[in-house]
């Protein structure tokens, strides 16, 4: 390296063994753009010596041909990665980097200051043990400190290490920092962060960095590098009740069943009793198996499998736990959740989650309130936006396990994923189980589905119609259900325009209120194939997502889509009801295929061509289908 | 207990070998029969155990990798009892591609790049793992470890999805592959330390021999078979050398080293004063030139 480590050479076996035994500390750092967060983790990389010559020469040609500091070293240059990034000058996404000193190894997740960028500052302390936020000593504590501390607070992050950098641009001033430190240390206890330590910082001249410094005798304190190579590396999870989410059934052969996956609390050894949840049957640990032989007992941290002394059913997204302190098993949660994608959230919209090595289908409501990350004030909300933060109630499609975030990460942090796109569009935090989903089951009823389809002669099943207003939904729809009626069947048409005069009259047009409104008709027409019933629904229904989760209400082969296909000039042109010219002169807002999406199905049973076809041979070629279906006995 | 620096990376590489292979229906793994490949099949061995790892191993040959490469990579398999798949690109072996006539940039683009995407689409593997690191370089640095991939094998710095916690989203939309990087947060050293506490093998060439080189544009070439063409009055020397890294032997340069044992290794990489991939001449054709590569496809 650079500058030669003396040990290395001195005695290479005696250095490794000491190398081998060090422990890691994950940190993140966050600071506004200016605030020289990039200059001080290149300053870190440089004085811990993992900087080797063809870097700095590299840092130097780019210092002179990028740089900022008028041709002297500028560190930030070693963190910019991406090209494009390099010539903005500004970092704008999460980045790791290593470096090892005498008594640790580091992992430093560096993540920008951006308003936009909320996401990536989470990202980045999800993993962290403890953060690193700097303030500019002239500009003291901004509103971007405080945000950066409340989601490093609320990722549980305890411990931070107030850096106030730039302290040469104030002459060293004692006052500057006394100041500063008295401002934020009132902050940062309204928001639970009791562990700070703050520290007089120049990344750019070296202050205080690594080792202390005559520009600061006023201070007493550990430089940065002392802090982050002391600081206790908090593993209260250890401490905890055993958790391990089951990733891999590792089945070589017959006789060996095992369970593979890492241990998120606690720890295990053969002998120990453990639970199965959310199925909760129970056995003892037979062995901790591992290649170089067996454990005798496994730590949080660690990736290991398992083997029990009973043959009792255990699958992925399964959690094997202690007997003794098995987590919650709910299906309906508080959680704090960040929004992370430019969609916005959509209350009642289907999403999934995935927490540990499990994912199911979850809706989330209405956000109780959304926190300006700012001002840490309550606001009320509708849906959330992009690096938005709210409170929410959420409904799983079935139940899990789970701990509260505050006592551990794992079991309580999940993603939400995009059923459509796959994108992870948000993240979470479990707080506790609502009391209703603990006290209310499911009522089994002997008089089901099939008794009541069968008294009927029929198979009940939805019809669903989706397409534009004025595509003929209604006129097609109304005839299959009086063709329908002429066999002998028990129909019922739910109509968009009619169930938006009772049950829905509180709904507007808003993407969301769209959402609710066709989740509340999804669910009623379950009810009523439930009750034995074909259901034919006539609903404009233009998201995909919802039509989606309408069909997901139902079992295969009782969902029937029909994707009434009328081009948009046609409809407009019909304009049965006026709407079109009320939403093109500007008088009906949110308006489907005008300044609203519609989103066309891609698997419909059932296409209908209005333009080049008759609504009567729609109706039949659709009766035609429910026949091939086994719908009509 | 506090686990250790390695525990912890350990165990995190197994956890996300096993979610890829949980998450995924047709994984592969990338093994180019350097020491971070031999790294990470140490890792998949024991994430699987007492389980064969569950995926074969895809090796895309440039028929221009060292002999005792080659060798390596057949004992291993053999040794494993692993399913090895070599692809050659036939386009590539048609045109008699190399680096002396055509240059390392399009030798590299032709026989790796393609030839993985080649590889990677006649077998339909829907997850590669590949043993690539962040501290490696810059644009690797931001990474995410379950990293997604086109149709096209394109990679969007711009479009990552975040990875919190220890929660990997595998979703795929049609047409998309993963790569898997389980080493992502190993350093050089943390590899080094590993091979030496775990006694893995590794390829012969990392350690220094007498081996015959010519020096050419500042680096040491290693004539490993007769089709190096000599320049007039080039003749090869005799030189105590070793490898840092290894690929295609007409492109890798080696170093004058005595270090013949781990240890001796290890005290050479820290005592150096250059990075690993300086010995890699594909680095050096652009500044961001790993970044071009890594949004045209290549690993």
């Amino acid at each position: 390296m650079a500058h030669t480590p003396d040990p290395v050479a001195r005695d290479i076996e005696h250095y490794l063994e000491s190398h081998e035994r060090k422990d890691l500390l994950r940190f993140i750092t966050c600071g506004s753009v200016d605030d020289g967060k990039s200059t001080l983790i290149g300053r870190l990389l440089y004085e811990s010596k993992v900087l080797y010559e063809d870097q700095l020469a590299a840092l130097e040609a780019e210092s002179k041909k990028f740089g900022t500091q008028g041709g002297d070293l500028d560190f930030a240059l070693l963190l910019d990665g991406l090209t494009a990034e390099r010539e903005q000058g500004i970092t704008i996404d999460v980045a790791y980097r290593f470096f090892s000193t005498d008594k640790r190894h580091f992992i430093v997740a560096d993540t920008p200051g951006h308003e936009q960028y909320t996401r990536n500052m989470v990202t980045g302390a999800s993993t962290a043990d403890v953060a690193v936020l700097l303030i500019d000593a002239r500009k003291g504590v901004l509103t971007q400190t405080r945000r950066h501390s409340y989601l490093v607070s609320l990722l549980g992050i305890s411990k931070v290490a107030l850096a106030i950098n730039k302290l040469d641009m104030v002459g060293y001033s004692k006052d500057v920092f006394d100041a500063i430190e008295r401002e934020y240390r009132e902050f940062a206890k309204e928001i639970g962060l009791n562990d700070v330590v703050c520290i007089p910082l120049s990344a750019l001249k070296g202050d205080n960095v690594t080792a202390g410094s005559v520009n600061t005798p006023w201070y007493r304190g550990p430089s940065l590098m002392g802090f982050l190579e002391t600081v206790e590396i908090p593993n209260a999870v250890e401490s905890g009740p055993f958790r391990l989410p089951v990733q891999w059934v590792n089945r070589p052969n017959l006789d060996f069943r095992g369970f593979s996956g890492r241990i998120v609390g606690g720890a295990v050894r053969p002998g120990d009793r453990v639970r199965v949840v959310p199925s909760g049957k129970e056995s003892t640990v037979a062995r901790v198996v591992a290649k170089a032989g067996d454990l005798e007992r496994a730590v949080a941290g660690q990736s290991i499998t398992l083997t029990l002394a009973d043959e009792i059913d255990v699958s992925r997204g399964d959690m094997l736990v202690a007997a003794l302190s098995p987590p919650e098993i709910a299906d309906q949660f508080e959680a704090t959740v960040i929004w992370m994608h430019e969609d916005e959230m959509l209350p009642g919209r289907p999403y999934l989650l995935k927490i540990g090595a499990k994912t199911v289908g979850v809706s989330i409501a209405a956000p109780k309130y959304k926190i300006n990350v700012n001002t840490l004030e309550h606001l009320a909300a509708k849906t959330l936006q992009q690096n938005e933060i709210a409170v929410c109630n959420l409904n799983l499609d079935q139940p899990i396990a789970f701990d509260p975030y505050v006592e551990n990460r794992d079991t309580g942090g999940f993603i939400l994923i995009d059923r459509m796109t796959n994108d992870t569009i948000g993240a979470g935090l479990l707080h506790f189980a609502l009391r209703r989903s603990q006290n209310i089951h499911w009522q089994a009823i002997e008089v089901n589905k099939q008794a009541h389809g069968a008294l009927k002669g029929h198979k009940p099943c939805v019809v669903w119609f989706t397409g534009l207003s004025g595509s003929g939904k209604s006129t097609i729809a109304n005839i299959v259900e009086k063709k329908l009626h002429a066999l002998g069947r028990h129909t019922y048409l739910l109509d968009g325009d009619n169930v938006r005069h009772g049950l829905n009259k509180d709904l507007g047009f808003t993407e969301a209120d769209r959402v609710e409104n066709i989740r509340r008709v999804a669910e009623v027409a379950r009810l009523m194939v439930d009750a034995g019933l074909i259901v034919l629904v006539s609903f404009i229904s233009p998201f995909r997502a919802e039509r989606r989760f309408a069909r997901e209400r139902v079992e295969p082969g009782e969902f029937c889509e029909i994707f009434v296909d009328t081009p948009l000039g046609v409809a407009e042109q019909r304009d049965t009801k006026g709407l079109y010219k009320k939403a093109r002169s500007g008088n009906l807002k949110n308006f489907t295929g005008i300044d609203s999406p519609y989103e066309p199905p891609e698997h419909a049973e059932v296409r209908v061509d209005t333009v080049g076809s008759a609504p009567e041979a729609a109706a039949e070629s659709i009766i035609a289908q429910l026949r091939r279906m086994g719908v009509l006995g | 207990m506090t686990l250790t620096h390695l525990q912890r990376l350990e165990a995190e590489s197994i956890d996300i070998m096993r979610e890829a292979v949980a998450e995924t229906e047709h994984p592969v793994m990338l093994y180019s029969i350097g020491k971070d490949s031999s790294v990470m099949l140490h890792l998949a061995m024991k994430a699987f155990h007492p389980s064969k790892p569950p995926f074969p191993l895809l090796h895309v040959d440039t028929t221009w990798k060292f002999r005792e490469m080659i060798e390596f990579r057949a004992s291993t398999v053999q040794r494993l009892g692993l399913e090895l798949i070599v692809h050659v690109n036939p386009e590539a072996l048609a045109l008699n591609i190399n680096p002396f006539t055509h240059g390392s940039a399009t030798h590299t683009d032709i026989w790796k790049t393609q030839g993985l995407k080649q590889a990677l689409d006649k077998y339909g593997f829907d997850a590669a793992f590949g043993g690539a690191r962040r501290d490696e370089e810059k644009s690797r640095a931001k990474e995410r470890i379950f990293s997604f991939r086109s149709a096209q094998h394109r990679w969007d710095p711009k479009m990552q999805r975040p990875e919190l916690w220890r929660l990997y989203n595998a979703r795929k939309n049609k047409g998309e592959s993963i790569r898997v990087f389980p080493l992502s947060n190993w350093t050089e050293l943390d590899v080094w330390q590993y091979i030496r506490r775990e006694s893995i093998p590794i390829v012969p060439l990392y350690f220094a021999k007498e081996r015959p080189v010519v020096a050419r544009d500042g680096a040491l070439i290693m004539v490993d078979d007769e089709r190096m063409p000599l320049e007039a009055g080039e003749r090869p020397m005799l030189m105590n050398v070793r490898f840092r890294t290894l690929g295609c032997y007409p492109l890798t340069g080696a170093i004058e080293s005595d270090a013949d044992t781990l240890t001796a290794i290890i005290q050479e990489m820290l005592l150096a004063t250059t990075s690993e991939r300086q010995g890699r001449v594909i680095d050096r054709d652009s500044a961001g030139s790993m970044e071009k590569k890594k949004l045209e496809g290549y690993f």
